[in-house]
């Protein structure tokens, strides 16, 4: 979701972000309860044909399914070990096609209609949870990833220019301390733009 | 224009007084605020905005109190922050301008038009679905400034916006603030941002010791840090 929006106009992106979700979690659900192999490859196909209708470049593709992949080379082999090969495939099947499954909606959802979704998931909530904060939240907490991975960067740099390669300390406090430094500039620049109530 | 009145204003950062008696009213269309470091001047400017409220003293928005109408204060005034990193919320461009809006009451269709025609402005347009944190140090400081224009603020602070910024960003960025309609306050260490300003005022060590048109102000800040 951190800039892996893929812009498209397809059925699949216009759809409705909170009837996605929905059926990604039914979609999940049936697929971990598949016993047959046969199934099991109707639904990576279809899982597949979704990919083709989103249109989404096989790089993309490939980008999401390669940290599975080294998952899966560990998990497949010992799950064979003790279950057999069918079931260890059957394992491996359900992970992949999942993951697949979760990769297109990020691929194909704007964080925006995402926390819309999640607002109108709470509304029947509102009078315990405020679904504009929850939105917020989620929305900081995606943009917070970038945002430290580039002062982690800046630190390791820092460090390097400076000699000081080993030092879990050198790494740990500047990289808590301008963490801080940028979530109170956050906040600050988050009142000024009127989300402050 | 808005007029922005500073009366008798004192502010400390614990021990540390940063602004001593300010009295100041600030009426015409481009104002520049200079001075060194620690002098006062981003304080002065929070103020503005209501980010910082005063010890002492008052300041007021077009009659508005900062301190007590801080909600209404901020409708009417953009703030723009030196890293503009630090002022980006959503992953996409055009998201991060569309966030400004989410509590304006605007239809979707109507938060959409707006947020294409102020990414149009601002050249931003083919970066609309790009991710936000992955554009260049001036493209960041445009989008910054237009996620600020999109609610249609009656006065802009711009605090040091183009410190972070190659001269051909900061040329960029000046000219954009030139251009706005809107009144402009900024805060700068950079004189060449404030060319053809209406006024400039010098603060230093929490006072104003100059106040005057950018000419004659800039003179004297010049002396002052010579």
């Amino acid at each position: 979701m951190i800039g892996l929006y893929v812009p498209g106009s397809t059925l699949v992106h216009r759809a409705p972000a909170l009837a996605k979700l929905g059926l990604l979690a039914v979609t999940i659900a049936v697929i971990t309860v598949l016993q047959e192999p046969w199934q099991l490859a109707a639904a990576v196909g279809g899982v597949g044909v979704l990919f083709l209708a989103a249109r989404i470049p096989p790089r993309m593709v490939w980008r999401h399914v390669v940290p599975i992949l080294w998952l899966l080379a560990i998990a497949v082999p010992v799950q064979a070990l003790f279950a057999g090969w069918t079931a260890a495939l059957m394992m491996g099947g359900r992970v992949a096609a999942s993951v697949a499954l979760a990769a297109l909606f990020t691929l194909t959802t704007t964080v925006s209609s995402v926390l819309d979704a999640c607002q109108q998931l709470l509304r029947p909530f509102r009078r315990w949870v405020d679904g504009d904060r929850v939105g917020l939240l989620l929305a900081l907490t995606i943009r917070c990833v970038p945002l430290t991975a580039e002062i982690v960067r800046e630190v390791i740099e820092a460090r390097r220019a400076r000699g000081a390669t080993g030092s879990l300390t050198a790494l740990a406090v500047p990289v808590i301390v301008r963490s801080l430094q940028s979530a109170e500039a956050l906040g600050e620049a988050l009142v000024a733009r009127g989300l402050d109530d | 224009m808005s007029v922005i009145e500073f009366s008798r204003v004192e502010h400390s950062y614990g021990e540390r007084p940063v602004l001593r008696g300010v009295d100041l009213v600030l009426g015409e269309g481009r104002i520049g605020i200079v001075g060194a470091n620690g002098s006062g001047k981003s304080t002065l400017a929070r103020m503005i905005n209501g980010l910082v409220t005063p010890d002492l003293g008052t300041v007021t928005v077009d009659g508005l109190d900062v301190t007590r109408q801080g909600r209404e204060v901020r409708r009417r005034v953009g703030f723009v922050f030196t890293n503009p990193d630090n002022q980006i919320v959503m992953p996409t461009v055009s998201e991060d301008v569309a966030f400004t809006l989410r509590k304006s009451g605007l239809s979707k269709p109507d938060v959409a038009k707006r947020v294409a025609s102020t990414l149009e402005r601002f050249g931003l347009a083919a970066h609309a679905e790009h991710p936000a944190h992955r554009l260049s140090g001036g493209q960041k400081q445009l989008l910054a400034l237009a996620s600020v224009l999109v609610a249609e603020p009656s006065v802009v602070v711009a605090d040091e916006p183009t410190t972070l910024l190659d001269a051909r960003n900061a040329r960029l960025i000046g000219q954009m603030l030139s251009s706005l309609e809107q009144q402009v306050v900024v805060v700068t260490h950079q004189l060449e941002l404030l060319d053809g300003f209406d006024r400039v005022v010098v603060i230093d060590e929490g006072r104003i010791v100059a106040d005057d048109t950018p000419d004659a102000a800039l003179g004297a800040y010049r002396s002052l840090i010579a």
